[in-house]
C-alpha cells in the first residue's frame, strides 16, 4: 500500500514536471528525443548593478516608470537563480550532425536602449533580424572574433538582418551611442542550447543519445561545464552554481 | 627533409588570391615588414611593438584582419588596393605615415602579402572580397540647398551624437567612445579634414559613410540607402556638407603672422567683428617628448592666430579646437582611460584629475639688436640662464598672467600684466591676449615694434587629456610682424592721378564742343 502512494506520488510529480516543461517549451523538439534541464544556481552575496543614466535619451529614459534601469552583467532572480546564462552542447554530437535548417530569424530588439534579449543563441546561417523599435539612434557592432565584425547604423524604427558563418561562443554586440548597451550571441552549429530564465532553469530538448560536456556561459563569472549521458527520451538534470565574486 | 622543402615552398613566390597583383612574395615581404613595421605593429602583427604603448591611435592590429579604411562592406575584408592605399599614403592624424616613395613598388606588394598571412580570414576563400560599387559625386556641393540637406542628415541620422552640434568630436557619446581593443578613441573631429584616416575629400567622406570605419564606433550607412530611409544622393550631400566644416585646402604652414595696423581701439574680445576680415595663421602643435614627463598624445593638434595692432596695443587672437571645456568632470572617466592606455615615463600610476585647459605664447625677453643676430632662447620654455618670456592663460581659474620661464618647471610672474578674454562655443576655444606694445620693463618683457621680426611659439593643454606641465602640446619658434600702416599715399595717388585726368578731358571736351558750336554759328 505504502510503495502504491510513493510510486503514485512519484508519477504525479512527473507529470507535473513534464507539464511545467511543456507548457515552459511548447516548440516541438527538432530531433532525436533525450533533454538536458536544470537550473543555474547563484551563492554567496547579490552584487549590486549599477544603475544606468539614461538622461540623454528622454524617450528610452521614459520607459522606466517603476524603477531606474539597472546594468545587466548579472541578473540574480527573485528565488536566487541566475538569469541570462548561456547553457550549451559543447562537444559530444555524433560525428556528421546535421543541424535542422534554422526555422526563421532570430529577433533582437533594441528597446528602451537596451537590448532584447541580453542573451541569445543562433544557428550557424540563420538569420539575426536586428530590430530598432527606439527609433532614436542605435549602431549595433558585432565584435566576433571567429566571425567578421560589422557595424550598421539605425537612426530610425527599422530592422537590419546578417548572419553568422562560424560557431563562436559568444560574439558581443554593443551600441557606441550609448554605451552601456551589450548583448551576447552565442553562435552554433546546432540548435542545443537555451538561455536560463527568470526561473533560473533551462530546457535543452531533442538530444540524440550521446555523453555530451555542455557548459554554462555567463557574462562576468565564466564558464562550468559537465558532463551529461543520455539515451532514448529521457531527461537528465543538469544544475550549475556560480558563486559571486 | 620535410623542413627543407617547407623552406623551399616559403621562399618561392607565390599568388595569393584576389589579388591584382601578378607576383607577391612573402618572404620578402616579412623581411620589409620587419625591418619597417614591426617597431609599432609588433612582430605577431598584434599592434603591439615597441613603439606601440606610447601611440594613440594604437597600431593596427593585423590578427583580426579588421581594418579601418575599405571599399568593402562593414565587417568584409579589405580588398589589397586597401592595404596598399593605407601603405602608400599613411592614415593621417596618427603615427603611420606614407610609405610611397620609401619603399619600392615590389616592397610595398610584398609586404602587403606578407600582412595578410597574420589573419586566417584571408585564406577563407568563403570570404567575398570585393568593393562596394559607389556612385559618383552629385554636383553642387558647395551650394547652400546642398549644404543645408546635408546638415538636415547630420542632425537626422545622429551625427551629432558623437561628433556634436559643430562636429569637433564634443557630442554627449563623444567620452564613453572605445574601439574593438577597449582603447579610448575620439570622434573625428569634423573641422579638421586634412587629419581624416581615409582622406578629407567628399568623395572619402562618402565611402566613409558607406563602409563604416571597422573597428571603431563609426556605423556604415549603407543599410540606410538599401531600406530607403535616404538616397544615395542625401548620403553625398551629408558627406560635402562634413567636408564644408574644413577650410577648403589644408592650412599652409606659413613663417610669419601678420598683424595688420588698424585704426583703434583693438579689438580685446574674441568674438569682436574685426577677427572676421584678418587673415589667420595655423601652427600645427606636437607632444613634448624632449624632456622627462613625455606626451605622446597631444590633444591640441594646433593653434589659428591672428593679430592686429594700433599702433599702442597689440591683440593677439589664437584659437584651437577643444572638445572640452576643462575641468569636466563627466570627462574624468574618459581622461583615466587616456592615461592608462598612452604610457608615459613619469613615475607612478597615472590618476585622473581635473586639470584646466591651457595656452601660452612666448617671445624672447628682448629682440636681437640686429637683425643678423637671431639667436633665439631654447624654443622649449627657455634655460635658467636664458629664460623666456610669455603669456599664460587657464580655463580655470580663468586668468592670465606675464612671466619669465626658465625651462618647463620655473616661471616667475612678471608684475606686467597681459589681458586676456576667451569664450569656448561648441568644441573651440577662442582667446584674445591684448598688450601694449611698449611697456616699462623693457629688461624682461619683449618690446613689440611695428617692422621687425617677433620670433614667437605656442603651447597648448587639454585638462581633460590629462595634460598639465610637461604633458603638453609645443610649437618651434615662428615670427610675429606688425604690418606699418599703409601710407596714405598709396590711396590717395591713383584717386588723384584719376581725377586730373577726367578734369583734364573735361576741358578737352569743352573746348571741342565750344569751337563747333562757334563753327555752326558762323555757317549759318
Amino acid at each position: 500500500m505504502r510503495k502504491l502512494g510513493a510510486v503514485a506520488a512519484t508519477g504525479v510529480v512527473l507529470l507535473v514536471l513534464a507539464l511545467a516543461g511543456w507548457m515552459r517549451a511548447p516548440l516541438p523538439a527538432a530531433q532525436g528525443g533525450a533533454t538536458i534541464s536544470g537550473k543555474v544556481k547563484f551563492t554567496g552575496a547579490k552584487p549590486t548593478m549599477p544603475k544606468i543614466d539614461m538622461t540623454e535619451e528622454p524617450k528610452c529614459k521614459a520607459k522606466y516608470t517603476a524603477a531606474p534601469p539597472t546594468d545587466e552583467a548579472v541578473v540574480v532572480n527573485a528565488n536566487g537563480t541566475l538569469a541570462n546564462v548561456f547553457v550549451y552542447v559543447k562537444a559530444g554530437l555524433p560525428e556528421g550532425y546535421k543541424a535542422p535548417a534554422p526555422a526563421g530569424p532570430v529577433t533582437l530588439d533594441q528597446d528602451g536602449c537596451r537590448y532584447h534579449p541580453h542573451v541569445l543563441g543562433i544557428l550557424v546561417g540563420q538569420q539575426l533580424a536586428i530590430k530598432n523599435s527606439d527609433g532614436i539612434l542605435h549602431n549595433i557592432k558585432a565584435k566576433g572574433t571567429k566571425n567578421r565584425p560589422f557595424n550598421i547604423s539605425q537612426p530610425t524604427v527599422m530592422t537590419s538582418d546578417r548572419t553568422f558563418t562560424a560557431p563562436e561562443v559568444m560574439v558581443p554586440l554593443e551600441c557606441n551611442v550609448h554605451g552601456w548597451m551589450h548583448a551576447w550571441l552565442g553562435v552554433l552549429p546546432h540548435p542545443f542550447f537555451a538561455v536560463s530564465g527568470s526561473d533560473g532553469s533551462f530546457t535543452i530538448k531533442g538530444l540524440p543519445p550521446g555523453t555530451y560536456t555542455v557548459e554554462a556561459w555567463q557574462e562576468k563569472y565564466g564558464t562550468q561545464t559537465a558532463t551529461v549521458t543520455v539515451a532514448g527520451s529521457e531527461t537528465k538534470t543538469a544544475d550549475f552554481t556560480f558563486a559571486a565574486k | 627533409m620535410i623542413s627543407a622543402l617547407l623552406l623551399l615552398a616559403g621562399a618561392a613566390p607565390f599568388p595569393i588570391s584576389h589579388s591584382p597583383f601578378p607576383v607577391q612574395d612573402t618572404t620578402r615581404g616579412k623581411a620589409v615588414y620587419v625591418k619597417w613595421c614591426a617597431g609599432c605593429h609588433g612582430d605577431g602583427g598584434a599592434g603591439d611593438g615597441v613603439a606601440a604603448a606610447h601611440m594613440l591611435p594604437r597600431p593596427r592590429n593585423f590578427t583580426g584582419a579588421i581594418y579601418k579604411i575599405r571599399t568593402t562592406a562593414s565587417g568584409q575584408l579589405p580588398t589589397d588596393a586597401d592595404l596598399m592605399r593605407a601603405i602608400d599614403e599613411g592614415l593621417p592624424g596618427s603615427a603611420m605615415p606614407a610609405w610611397k616613395g620609401r619603399l619600392s613598388d615590389a616592397e610595398r606588394r610584398d609586404v602587403v602579402a606578407y600582412i595578410k598571412t597574420f589573419s586566417s580570414f584571408f585564406a577563407d576563400t568563403s570570404q567575398h572580397v570585393a568593393a562596394l560599387k559607389f556612385s559618383g559625386e552629385p554636383s553642387g556641393a558647395t551650394g547652400a540647398t546642398a549644404l543645408k540637406t546635408g546638415r538636415q542628415f547630420y542632425d537626422s541620422i545622429g551625427c551629432r551624437k558623437c561628433h556634436g552640434d559643430q562636429g569637433r568630436g564634443d557630442g554627449p557619446s563623444a567620452r564613453t567612445l572605445k574601439d574593438d581593443a577597449g582603447f579610448p578613441i575620439f570622434a573625428a573631429d569634423l573641422h579638421q579634414s586634412w587629419r581624416f584616416r581615409g582622406g578629407g575629400s567628399a568623395v572619402e567622406i562618402y565611402h566613409r559613410l558607406r563602409t563604416g570605419l571597422d573597428g571603431t564606433p563609426m556605423p556604415s550607412f549603407s543599410d540606410l540607402i538599401d531600406q530607403k530611409f535616404l538616397t544615395d544622393e542625401q548620403l553625398w550631400r551629408l558627406a560635402q556638407y562634413v567636408r564644408s566644416l574644413s577650410p577648403p585646402e589644408p592650412p599652409e604652414v606659413r613663417d610669419v603672422i601678420h598683424a595688420p595696423q588698424i585704426v583703434g581701439p583693438t579689438p580685446v574680445s574674441p568674438d569682436d567683428s574685426t577677427w572676421a576680415r584678418v587673415g589667420r595663421y595655423w601652427f600645427p602643435l606636437v607632444g613634448q617628448v624632449v624632456r622627462k614627463g613625455r606626451w605622446f598624445a597631444p590633444a591640441v593638434t594646433g593653434v589659428w592666430v591672428q593679430g592686429v595692432h594700433d599702433g599702442r596695443t597689440l591683440a593677439l587672437r589664437v584659437s584651437w579646437d577643444d572638445r572640452t571645456q576643462s575641468p569636466d568632470s563627466a570627462w574624468l572617466p574618459f581622461e583615466q582611460r587616456v592615461l592608462e592606455t598612452v604610457a608615459g615615463d613619469d613615475s607612478g600610476p597615472p590618476k585622473a584629475e581635473p586639470w584646466p585647459d591651457q595656452l601660452a605664447v612666448q617671445f624672447p625677453r628682448r629682440l636681437p639688436e640686429s637683425p643678423a643676430g637671431m639667436e633665439r632662447p631654447y624654443f622649449l620654455m627657455g634655460s635658467e640662464t636664458d629664460p623666456v618670456y610669455q603669456w599664460r592663460w587657464t580655463s580655470s581659474p580663468r586668468k592670465s598672467l606675464a612671466g619669465l620661464a626658465r625651462g618647463i618647471d620655473r616661471f616667475d610672474t612678471l608684475p606686467g600684466a597681459v589681458a586676456a578674454q576667451a569664450s569656448f562655443d561648441h568644441g573651440e576655444w577662442r582667446l584674445v591676449f591684448t598688450r601694449a606694445l611698449a611697456t616699462p620693463d623693457t629688461a624682461n618683457e619683449v618690446q613689440l615694434a611695428a617692422g621687425r621680426a617677433i620670433p614667437v611659439a605656442f603651447f597648448g593643454w587639454d585638462g581633460s587629456s590629462g595634460e598639465h606641465g610637461s604633458r603638453m602640446a609645443v610649437s618651434t619658434w615662428y615670427f610675429l610682424a606688425l604690418d606699418r600702416p599703409t601710407p596714405p599715399g598709396v590711396f590717395i595717388s591713383p584717386v588723384l592721378a584719376m581725377l586730373v585726368t577726367l578734369g583734364l578731358g573735361l576741358v578737352v571736351v569743352r573746348r571741342a564742343q565750344r569751337r563747333a558750336t562757334a563753327r555752326a554759328g558762323r555757317q549759318r
